[in-house]
């Protein structure tokens, strides 16, 4: 880490979770308005407006797949995945930021995660949920996909378990719902403050039935702290196993390149990497466009950075071990995989990967960077691609050149690829906008408890 | 593809739509914009855009998917099966039991040489060709051609009705037309019968009777691929043409002057069986022959020789002048012209090698090289007293052997002179493949009456008059010889389905028999000839009393029928005297080779033969056995000349290596002839010339054929009709879309195919397992499975496939396996579930080249079972990789986790669901895979189940060689060895039992259940390489 | 400002939040049933034919034997439909004028065959084999039920693959002697099981590893 919890304590220029001259009454105003003011800004709806219509480009290109069949795609005999696998890592791989702050800061108890928690949340969910879509549409025959899950048939068979595939489909599935219970169990207080204060008769009733009757007694919170505390020790080691099973879909098979031990923790590693990379990239625009900087401090861009800057590290050794092993392994397939990544057809790829992953990320170690909301947003945004860059070496190269030489060749997306890729970041960021417009997107009652009012005693520290 | 060819294309399709009629006209034109034609048409237009054009779907296709899929997407639960109709017949046939194949004994032939079939026939439709083991010319083998001849017979393309200027009459009106015709001129002056090479004996019988009625007839024959420069040969040598036959089966040592015997000769197919059972080395039997090859264009044969020599053309003739002078021919033999670059020593070695093998050698020259070359070789091995031990003379099998080109020549200049006024063009196809310096096409109008009998409806039958739907071989009677002159009846499995007439019912109508059936003519031939037939040859062939004579012609017609060939009508053996004047005669094609410019080589297509296979999709979808091109032809040329010309290729970005390549399209002026083509650069062809593969650029045969590859014949004189000088070739700057399946040529030190000379074998037998060693049984964290009862396993020697691919097509046909079109071949999406890799080892220009064929490998640890998530490849209780069609969901982990990418998977709907002939065509024992299943080799599972269901019945065990794959079944080298590797007699473990045996890739611990045999070569130690 | 919901109905809320898991298990279960259900299979569904045959007829009162008009179903995978030549070789006697038959005659003198429905419909991805199955001992009133008591012929077994499996996961269930595979009234012995097991001995069926491999009736 850049700066050590010592000069933490040393240093007065770290900025304060929550800017100094606000009261309860005022950040409630605050964060509510967004959410409540009648008027729509226009800048949403532009957005929105783009958005949508790539949604409509997803609609259309997914009801073109289904009629006319995976072929449509790019994936052929050698490389049968293509990009709908890339998609689908990166996307689980950027829905690990918001489980881990939500859960695991809160466990460590980060006061700090706070006012980015909810829609790092939020942001997973959608990212899990664009997620989900690929291993559906990758399907041969996706209609059939319910024989993934054990139910009883009439043919008396069930999923073959040794399949990490299936782990997957629990893996993911679990992940959805535990993160959708943890987001809405934070939510219902602030549902509840918004249906006291929706204007709109509309607005009362669907954030009364959504708020569940929450009435603010003791023992709500009492409960509402138990459960929430429960559901954060169940999502934390989520957090780490989705991404292991889905590593598992790469080190299970025998080919050169994706059966590797270093895998796992270099592919959670990763997750979180875009992860944060990914709240950044929102978080950023978020707190300029409606004022946020009081509640998304420097200090959460600082921390934010310096996360990264750790699990990129982690993601760069990965890389070299990968390296070193098969070197040192002494496999002529692994070897030939690794000269090929680098010099074969796909060798822009791979060295796009280092730079934007590895390389770039590196001026992190800059306070100014950190500082800089600018700056910060575009190595986020360098990360998110050069991850997904990470995705698509491993599944492509190592399938395009194998075993057999009589059988090597080359892959390239589609437009119908490109379609469904781009079709879900509209997906994405409709959903992103839709949240913001309906939803707080900071939590109100927790950024309460940051006030210097809300203190009982000394116990920040 | 260049200009003239995007309009020939429109144009053969406006002439389809000129042709059809009434209601079926927009169908017609839907099914022409869908065509495989219109879309080659695109990429000619675009090659570069080509690797773009993602989904050539019609809105057609795209409603009938959408109604497939929603039917398909319904809730299990809640669609019911359509409701399905048993339709019995009224009177049932005796000899037919429901549900179990008939098979029937017949014969397919090419350029008149036949080949024994059986035909599997299930209700009445024939499914699946097999070879007839008592065939002399087939032994149970059958060609590449044959085993795909059966989708001709279904071919929705091929030609329907019988038409006059396009418009459709009936038979009789045909027969009026010509009775009258000829009852104008009682002598038969002007009239022409125009055939290809004929060997049927009944046919040849009509024709005579033909020319005996009309004196002034005259009876011409031509087909591009023929034997002119052969018989020759014969000729110079013997003042006499003579079929020659060789018995490779006693052949220690064998040079070859370009003589593609492996694939192209007559008889190839016994060659290769006698050939490769002298390459077979065992523990027991360890002396090899040695094939020495001398060649210009890459072949399988010199891809198996032991020793190969890249030569032009034109310098082969004084190679063989300089050998034969050292195997002793007489004087007089003066090779002309400076020596060729070979190292002195390998002429004489290869000399001195024949001279220790006499009597047991043989020297075979190739068809395409000059008569003299033939003589010479005719003279080699009188020289060597190879005479009545490897090599036999028996009269020409051909009805009545001509110089095919002057025949036509003649025709042309008659023709020319006005007298010619009825040609009747019986088979064949010479508007297209006529050479070109003859201008068949425009001189063919110039005759008042013009009848085409044909299979489709072509470039001939377009400047006809008349065109008569000629009937399949399958389809109609008929006889024809075999190499050796063996007479076999053709006998049809099914009714004609486009009311096909026979060559033999045309004649007939001539003749002024119209309503005589095929059936009573080939019939009637035989009971009047059978007996003599068989006579001469009991002159010398047998002591036992002939049977023919002995019982009734009913008998022998019937035993005919069942065996499928006539008993002794092998031609007799006959002495020839050796010319001796001759050798002075320098023939005219060979040139001195410090010519400057390329020379220019022709040859037939190695599956679409003359064109004539052009609308056969398995054909044109299988890899060629060298450039693994498919769908196209291409101007083949050396590395090194290619450097020199500054010509390459690029692989796509899609597809590519496996797929998509684009290679410099040129511009071929020979002749002043001009002509656009790719180039293909091919390692092991001689420097400073191009081959060029005849029969592509088709313009009028169907969907699949019209508009793919460029046509040769525009090239091609009837002068120099095989090689020739002057050929320039200058590249256009553009570049042209080839599908290739197998671009990576080089095995990375991967030790995939593993070979050995015999003499390094003899010291080491074992040493097909230096490197890599099968890991121990124990390593694996499951428990080990013991397989109980039966154990399959396959065991493919590499010492004998000579790459000829037919068990490729053999598959496809058994397993009901789709061609998906040259787009997604290029995509890399081709279905073949067995493919056979070809390999390149040492230098490129002159490299070793070896075969592999390569079917699932049934591994006893599957990583492919492994990873599918719903168990829809699993292992059987006997050992094999059970694939589940109807429970797979397409998640293609398998194939991604499969080391061997044997694996194959139908990424959109390539199955033909609609065309009703192609459902006939099925094999009914096999599921027909639809949209996203994965697919592949099953060890022909059906076939493994039928064989145990009978021996069970029967309460026995199923024996060694019940079962027989279709692969196994077609290898005319018997490379494939299928069995119960539990049974330690049986063959193929004894196979798998020899230390050759190694399993690919075993270093991986997958276990396969199919191994191979790793190749013995058995090069000269006097020759240093 | 005043609530739009009352306190009563939290008691919705909470119930809707576990009542969703019982949803969700009882369509589960809904669907499952439904499967099952002759509604799908089509088990005791009689079928319209041409020609109102009735096995309670010829196979009850008659007692024709199966074999007379499926003639291959000891030696071929299909066991035949007959041919309209077999129903004439009786009825050029029996009911000549019969209105019923008329099908028949016509379809006899004018060649044009019968258009059957088909009861036993398996997906054309499963290849079944009669012979085999009777050769080793499975009668056909196994699988097809009393048919000499059907005037109008019908499938008593859902077809599905759970039910092809009972009988291949434990041949010893079903077997019956080879003479009696053709009885419609043969009934299983109170000691089948053991008596089973016998026969799967002496009849050789091999065992059940076997015979649920997939390549046994998938290919």
């Amino acid at each position: 880490m850049a700066s050590t919890p010592h000069d933490e304590s040393v240093d007065v220029s770290v900025p304060p979770v929550i800017a100094p001259g606000y009261t309860f009454a005022t950040i409630t105003d605050k964060i509510s308005s967004i959410v409540l003011s009648q008027r729509t800004p226009r800048g949403w709806i532009v957005g929105f407006a783009i958005s949508f219509s790539l949604v409509m480009l997803l609609m259309f290109a997914i009801g073109y797949l289904l009629l006319v069949g995976v072929g449509i795609w790019g994936i052929n005999i050698p490389v049968a995945w293509g990009f709908a696998i890339v998609n689908f890592v990166w996307w689980i791989g950027i829905g690990h930021a918001g489980t881990l702050i939500s859960a695991i800061l809160l466990l460590l108890n980060q006061k700090w995660r706070t006012s980015i928690n909810r829609f790092a949340e939020a942001m997973t969910l959608f990212a899990v949920a664009c997620a989900g879509l690929f291993p559906l549409l990758h399907l041969g025959r996706p209609w059939l996909f319910y024989w993934l899950f054990p139910y009883p048939n009439v043919m008396n068979v069930q999923p073959q378990f040794r399949s990490p595939l299936v782990w997957d489909v629990f893996a993911v599935s679990t992940y959805f719902t535990v993160s959708l219970l943890f987001w809405f169990v934070g939510l219902l207080p602030d549902l509840a403050t918004l249906r006291d204060r929706a204007s709109s008769l509309w607005g009362k009733i669907i954030y009364g039935m959504l708020a569940m009757g929450w009435r603010n007694s003791a023992r709500h919170w009492h409960r509402y702290e138990i459960a929430y505390l429960l559901l954060a020790g169940l999502a934390t080691p989520l957090v780490v196993s989705v991404h292991t099973v889905v590593s598992f879909d790469f080190t299970i098979a025998i080919l050169p390149g994706w059966h590797s031990t270093i895998f796992p923790p270099y592919f959670v590693a990763g997750a979180i990497y875009s992860g944060f990379a990914m709240v950044l990239t929102l978080a950023i625009p978020l707190r300029k466009f409606y004022r946020l900087e009081d509640f998304i401090t420097a200090r959460h861009l600082d921390n934010m950075g310096k996360i990264m800057l750790a699990t990129g590290l982690i993601v760069a050794y990965g890389y070299v071990m990968e390296l070193f092993m098969a070197w040192r392994g002494g496999n002529k397939f692994e070897w030939f995989m690794t000269i090929n990544r680098m010099r074969g057809p796909y060798w822009p790829m791979y060295w796009t990967l280092i730079l934007a992953n590895v390389v770039i990320p590196q001026v992190i170690w800059m306070k100014r960077v950190r500082r800089s909301p600018l700056a910060l947003f575009l190595v986020a945004l360098v990360v998110n691609i050069g991850m997904w860059v990470e995705r698509y070496v491993i599944i492509i190269t190592s399938l395009h050149r194998d075993y057999l030489p009589s059988s090597w060749g080359m892959y390239s997306g589609t437009r119908w690829d490109y379609a469904v890729f781009v079709g879900t970041l509209g997906l994405f960021v409709a959903l992103v906008l839709l949240f913001i417009r309906l939803l707080p997107s900071i939590s109100i009652f927790e950024m309460r408890t940051l006030l210097p009012q809300a203190k009982v005693g000394g116990e920040e520290g | 593809m260049s200009a003239n060819n995007h309009s020939l294309n429109l144009k053969s399709i406006r002439e389809k739509l000129g042709l059809t009629h009434g209601k079926d006209y927009w169908r017609s034109l839907e099914e022409l914009t869908e065509s495989e034609g219109f879309e080659d048409l695109l990429h000619r237009e675009f090659p570069r855009l080509a690797s773009q054009w993602d989904d050539p779907i019609g809105r057609r296709r795209f409603l009938k998917l959408m109604g497939a899929s929603l039917a398909l997407a319904g809730l299990g639960a809640c669609v019911h099966q359509p409701k399905e109709e048993i339709v019995p017949y009224v009177r049932q046939p005796e000899d037919m039991v429901l549900g179990k194949p008939l098979y029937f004994a017949t014969a397919f032939s090419l350029s008149g040489i036949a080949e024994g079939l059986l035909v599997e026939s299930h209700e009445g439709r024939p499914t699946k060709i097999e070879g007839n083991p008592d065939h002399p010319a087939s032994l149970g083998a059958t060609s590449s051609f044959a085993q795909a001849s059966v989708l001709t017979l279904y071919d929705p393309d091929r030609s329907q009705t019988l038409t006059y200027l396009g418009e459709i009459r009936g038979w009789s009106a045909f027969v009026g037309a010509v009775q009258t015709a000829l009852t104008a001129k009682s002598s038969g002056d002007g009239l022409r019968l125009l055939t290809e090479t004929i060997s049927s004996p009944t046919l040849a019988d009509q024709i005579r009777q033909l020319l005996a009625q009309f004196p002034a007839a005259k009876w011409h024959q031509y087909e591009p691929v023929n034997r002119d420069n052969a018989q020759a040969g014969a000729r110079l040598a013997f003042g006499e043409v003579v079929n020659t036959i060789y018995r490779f089966d006693n052949a220690d040592v064998i040079l070859s002057i370009d003589s593609d015997f492996l694939s192209g000769a007559p008889g190839t197919l016994r060659y290769i069986h006698d050939f490769s059972a002298r390459r077979r080395v065992e523990p027991a039997r360890t002396e090899m022959n040695r094939l020495y090859m001398v060649e210009s264009t890459a072949t399988n044969t010199g891809a198996v020789a032991d020793h190969r020599f890249r030569l032009r053309p034109s310098e082969i003739e004084n190679l063989a002048r300089t050998i034969a002078a050292m195997v002793g021919v007489q004087s007089g033999i003066t090779s002309a012209g400076n020596q060729q670059a070979k190292p002195e020593n390998w002429i004489s070695a290869v000399a001195r090698d024949l001279l220790r093998h006499r009597g047991k050698s043989v020297v075979i020259a190739g068809d395409c090289q000059s008569p003299v070359v033939h003589a010479l070789a005719h003279a080699m091995n009188h020289a060597l007293g190879n005479i009545g031990t490897t090599v036999d003379y028996t009269a020409p099998v051909e009805a009545e052997p001509v110089d095919q080109s002057n025949s036509l020549r003649e025709l042309v200049q008659d023709i020319d002179g006005g007298r010619v006024e009825q040609l009747l063009i019986v088979g064949g196809n010479p508007v297209y493949n006529a050479p070109a310096d003859l201008r068949f096409g425009e001189r063919l109008t110039k005759v008042p009456l013009r009848v085409h009998l044909g299979l489709y409806d072509d470039e001939t039958s377009a400047l006809c008059h008349w065109h008569i739907p000629e009937a399949h071989y399958l389809e109609s009677w008929g006889d024809v010889r075999a190499y050796n002159g063996t007479v076999s009846i053709v006998q049809p499995l099914i009714a004609p389905l486009y009311r096909g007439k026979s060559a033999h019912e045309l004649l007939a109508a001539l003749l002024n028999q119209p309503e005589r059936a095929a059936y009573q003519i080939v019939r009637d031939y035989w009971k009047a000839h059978l007996n003599a037939e068989s006579k001469d040859a009991n002159l010398k062939a047998t002591t036992e009393p002939d049977s023919a004579q002995a019982n009734g012609f009913e008998e022998s017609w019937r035993e005919a029928l069942r065996s499928g060939v006539i008993a002794k009508t092998a031609l007799p053996v006959k002495q020839v005297s050796l010319l001796t004047d001759w050798p002075k005669t320098q023939s005219t094609t060979a040139t001195s080779s410090a010519s400057p410019e390329l020379e220019i080589i022709f040859r037939p297509e190695p599956y679409i033969y003359d064109g004539r296979f052009a609308n056969n999709g398995w054909l044109q979808e299988m890899p060629r056995p060298l450039s693994k091109l498919t769908w196209d032809n291409a101007a083949l040329i050396s590395p090194s000349t290619a450097q020199r010309l500054g010509l390459s290729y690029e692989i796509a970005a899609r597809g590519g290596e496996h797929g998509e390549v684009f290679a410099d399209l040129v511009e071929l002026d020979y002749q002043g002839r001009k002509l656009h083509a790719p180039v293909w650069i091919v390692p092991g062809h001689a420097d400073d010339c191009v081959t060029l593969h005849l029969g592509y650029g088709r313009t009028r045969t169907g969907r699949v054929g019209s508009g793919a590859g460029f046509n040769a014949y525009a090239l091609r004189t009837s002068v120099s009709p095989w090689f020739g000088n002057g050929l320039t070739l200058r590249s256009t700057g553009e570049q042209f879309a080839l599908a290739n399946t197998q671009l990576h040529y080089n095995m990375e030190g991967r030790d995939l195919v593993r070979s050995a000379s015999l003499a390094e074998y003899l010291k080491n037998p074992n040493f097909a397992h230096g490197k890599d060693h099968a890991p121990p049984k124990s390593l694996s964290l499951y428990p080990p499975v013991e397989y109980q009862g039966y154990a399959w396993g396959m065991a493919i020697d590499l010492s004998t496939c000579v790459g000829c691919n037919a068990c490729v097509v053999a598959c496809q046909s058994e397993n009901n396996i789709p061609i998906v079109g040259k787009t997604e071949v290029m995509h890399g999406r081709e279905m073949h579930w067995l493919r056979v890799d070809r390999y390149y080892e040492g230098p490129v220009e002159d490299p070793k080249t070896s075969f592999q064929p390569v079917p699932c490998m049934q591994c006893e640890n599957a990583p492919c079972e492994l990873v599918c998530p719903v168990g829809a490849t699993v292992h059987s209780s006997e050992g094999l990789n059970d694939m589940v069609y109807n429970r797979c969901v397409g998640t293609r982990y398998c194939s991604n986790n499969c080391p061997y990418k044997v694996r194959r998977f139908n990424f959109l709907l390539f199955q033909d669901w609609d065309t009703p002939s192609l459902k006939m065509l099925r094999n009914p024992d096999v599921s027909v895979r639809s949209r996203g299943v994965m697919e592949k080799c099953t060890y022909c599972v059906q076939r493994i189940n039928e064989a145990k269901i009978d021996a069970e019945k029967e309460d026995r065990p199923v024996r060694d060689g019940e079962i027989v794959t279709a692969c196994q079944a077609v290898c005319p080298a018997q490379a494939i060895v299928f069995g119960d590797i539990n049974d330690p007699k049986s063959r193929v473990s004894q196979l798998k039992a020899q230390q050759r045996n190694y399993g690919l890739l075993e270093e991986l611990n997958t276990r396969p259940r199919t191994t191979y045999l790793a190749a013995v070569r058995n090069p000269n130690p006097e020759i240093q390489e | 400002m005043s609530q739009i919901f009352h306190r009563s109905t939290n008691t919705i809320s909470k119930v809707s939040i576990f009542g969703a898991i019982f949803v969700i298990g009882g369509v589960t279960w809904a669907l499952a049933e439904i499967q099952r259900s002759s509604y799908n299979t089509r088990a005791f569904v009689e079928r319209e034919q041409p020609v109102q045959f009735s096995h309670k007829h010829h196979v009850g009162d008659d007692g024709i034997d199966c074999r007379y008009c499926h003639t291959s179903v000891e030696t071929s995978s299909f066991a035949g439909i007959p041919p309209v030549k077999t129903c004439m070789n009786c009825h050029t006697q029996l009911f000549v004028d019969s209105p019923y038959l008329a099908p028949i005659r016509d379809s006899f003198s004018s060649g044009k065959p019968i258009k059957w429905t088909r009861v036993h419909d398996l997906p054309d991805f499963v290849f079944f084999n009669h012979s085999i199955h009777v050769n080793k001992g499975v009668g056909c009133s196994t699988c097809h039920g009393q048919v000499d008591s059907m005037p109008l012929t019908y499938q008593v077994a859902s077809l599905q693959m759970e039910w092809c499996l009972e009988c291949h996961r434990a041949p010893e269930r079903f077997v019956r002697p080879r003479e009696k595979v053709f009885s419609m009234d043969w009934q299983p012995p109170a000691d089948q099981i053991a008596e089973g097991r016998k026969l799967v001995k002496q009849y050789h069926i091999a065992n059940p590893g076997v015979i649920t491999s997939c390549s046994t009736c998938h290919r």
